[in-house]
């Protein structure tokens, strides 16, 4: 499977505050790549390095196999963003918009893409009005039609669900599956809602305070009889050497700070046991919760907000 | 680019805000053509006490279009500043404010095209603020008040002096003194421009840069020798009144008007490559600060 984003120990700071600290991970072709993270936690940041709205402080973002800094121009070519809120000219109408930006996005319009690209999310019958008479959910849908104009391969949605009313976060969600299942595309997602990203991705990441908490297949992070695994040792280095000559590693999280496992819940005591025959000197075990929970244990305590300085 | 620029244009001439400097334009210049419609007596009256004794002149016939379109734009080319700075201020600061520049800079144009090409409209934007002028200003005032020979009015020095142009010979210094006034006014747009990728809504950019202006004038305004040596040469507002020169006819040794002549042609050409040094200054600075600048609204 080829890989469409790949991203290496990205940080971005802005002055004395980390937004995204040592990131790093990998996008599919044709997945929805959940992005997951309370308010603050750096998904913003993140996507805007990916559009090349913010320049990372360290570390290499790879698109469709090209470095993004040198090729930003054919990268951006192939790829369509709706970030945070769908701002348009209010001033002008909807096809004005989408007109607007099919030239920007470097391809020749013409008035039946510009209807047919408007009539998929809902639009054309108010084609000629103007954007500052639409409903959040009307914008939200032209801002996926702006985004989807020039067929990009790669979609990248930042809280697409944002201020939209139960059918319209229905529609999305019904057009984020439609976009990867029916026309192969891959499509970056982030929210703060672990519900949303569950019923749309196939792959995701958590990130907290502009870290990756863990990254990996959704049926398998959110399968109930796992748990993850946060192990605290006298020597991390030396913990993971270990790890690694048993069965072990394959539930060991990569590119995290920590030693993280996400693993069945029934096989920890076997884990302990396991570490402590091979002489590793454990401080900790924790949080042993479910990733559900441990999300929602982030999002729940108040002492975990930070906010972002893109936010 | 080409494309880029067709956008930026039709995006500016769908705002309304546009519009409100012409209506100011053509608002201040019709004021002035029916004041002098009705009582332009007066004022010829006034202007011609210190030298009547020795300057005859039929006054009827000075009051004419050349004359009046002088006297509009020795008034409104101090106050269009504003008027271009209404546009060009709001053209990165209106889009970061609508939230329009993050989906702009995701598609796949450069940042120094942006500017670039947000500049090139601005200029045009003053270029056609100064065509409806001269429409306003120049045409229409000789269709009300007629043509004939021209006279200015000048403060050299000590001494007041009355400059006359014959007829056949305004309408080219004319053109040129509004050639003028473009370059001098795009100064002010790349200025407003600058100001623009700082701040996240228009209102900072214009106020500012219309401080700056009048600031600048304040000084190129004082007369103190170490300002005159120091400070105003690198100043863009010391240049801004340059057109003047367009209509300050050399003169023999007699005193008779030299046809098609300027006083002083060097000073001029010399105020232009200032302009356009600045103009190149601030446009350069502008790609380099936003080619830099994280986009965090």
């Amino acid at each position: 499977m080829s890989v469409v984003i790949k991203v290496d120990n990205l940080s971005k700071k802005f002055k004395d505050f980390t937004a995204v600290n040592n990131l790093s991970f990998t996008v599919n072709k044709g997945d929805v790549y959940g992005f997951l993270g309370q308010n603050g936690a750096g998904k913003s940041t993140t996507i805007r390095m990916l559009l090349t709205l913010i320049k990372p402080t360290t570390g290499n973002i790879t698109i469709f196999e090209k470095n993004l800094q040198t090729n930003r121009k054919k990268i951006l070519q192939q790829t369509g963003a709706v970030i945070e809120k769908p701002d348009l000219y209010k001033y002008l109408s909807a096809y004005d918009n989408l007109s607007i930006f099919a030239k920007m996005s470097g391809i020749k319009s013409t008035k039946l893409l510009l209807m047919n690209q408007l009539e998929m999310v809902g639009l054309a019958q108010r084609a000629k009005d103007k954007v500052e008479t639409f409903s959040q959910g009307m914008k939200q849908r032209l801002g996926i039609a702006v985004a989807l104009v020039h067929n990009p391969d790669l979609i990248i949605l930042d809280e697409p669900t944002n201020g939209l009313d139960p059918q319209g976060i229905t529609d999305i969600r019904n057009l984020i599956l439609s976009l990867s299942k029916d026309r192969g595309k891959t499509v970056v997602v982030s929210s703060h809602l672990l519900s949303e990203i569950e019923l749309v991705a196939n792959r995701m990441i958590i990130i907290h305070n502009g870290r990756k908490i863990v990254e990996g297949n959704v049926a398998e992070l959110l399968d109930p009889s796992k748990a993850l695994i946060q192990l605290q040792t006298t020597d991390d280095i030396f913990a993971q050497q270990q790890l690694q000559q048993t069965k072990w590693i394959q539930f060991l999280q990569p590119n995290t700070t920590k030693l993280q496992l996400v693993m069945p819940k029934n096989e920890v005591p076997q884990l302990i046991t396991d570490l402590v025959s091979k002489h590793v000197q454990l401080l900790s075990i924790s949080p042993m919760h479910a990733l559900e929970n441990y999300f929602l244990s982030l999002t729940n305590n108040p002492t975990t907000h930070v906010e972002s300085a893109a936010n | 680019m080409w494309n880029l620029l067709q956008i930026e244009l039709f995006k500016i001439s769908k705002r309304p805000r546009t519009y409100i400097a012409f209506i100011a334009i053509a608002a201040i210049v019709f004021i002035f053509q029916f004041a002098f419609k009705a009582d332009g007596q007066s004022y010829m009256d006034l202007m011609l006490q210190s030298v009547k004794d020795d300057f005859t002149f039929e006054r009827v016939k000075a009051i004419n279009g050349y004359f009046m379109c002088y006297i509009i734009l020795n008034t409104l080319l101090i106050q269009v500043p504003i008027l271009v700075a209404l546009v060009a201020a709001d053209s990165i600061s209106g889009e970061a404010n609508m939230g329009t520049l993050r989906l702009m800079l995701s598609k796949p144009i450069s940042r120094s095209q942006i500017i670039i090409v947000k500049f090139i409209a601005a200029t045009i934007f003053t270029l056609l603020l100064l065509v409806w002028m001269a429409i306003t200003a120049l045409f229409l005032s000789m269709f009300i008040f007629g043509v004939d020979d021209m006279l200015i009015f000048r403060v050299k020095g000590d001494e007041s002096q009355i400059l006359q142009i014959t007829k056949d010979d305004v309408m080219w210094r004319y053109f040129a003194a509004f050639g003028y006034a473009t370059v001098a006014l795009t100064v002010i747009a790349a200025l407003a421009l600058l100001l623009s990728i700082f701040a996240q809504n228009s209102i900072g950019p214009i106020i500012s840069t219309v401080c700056i202006v009048i600031v600048c004038t304040i000084i190129s305004n004082i007369n103190v020798p170490i300002i005159d040596n120091n400070v105003k040469p690198f100043l863009f507002t010391s240049y801004l009144v340059g057109w003047k020169g367009f209509f300050y006819i050399a003169t023999t040794e007699d005193g008779e008007p030299i046809k098609g002549s300027l006083e002083n042609w060097p000073a001029i050409r010399n105020s232009l490559f200032i302009l356009i040094g600045h103009i190149v200054g601030l446009v350069t600075l502008s790609i380099l600060i936003f080619k830099r600048k994280d986009i965090l609204s």
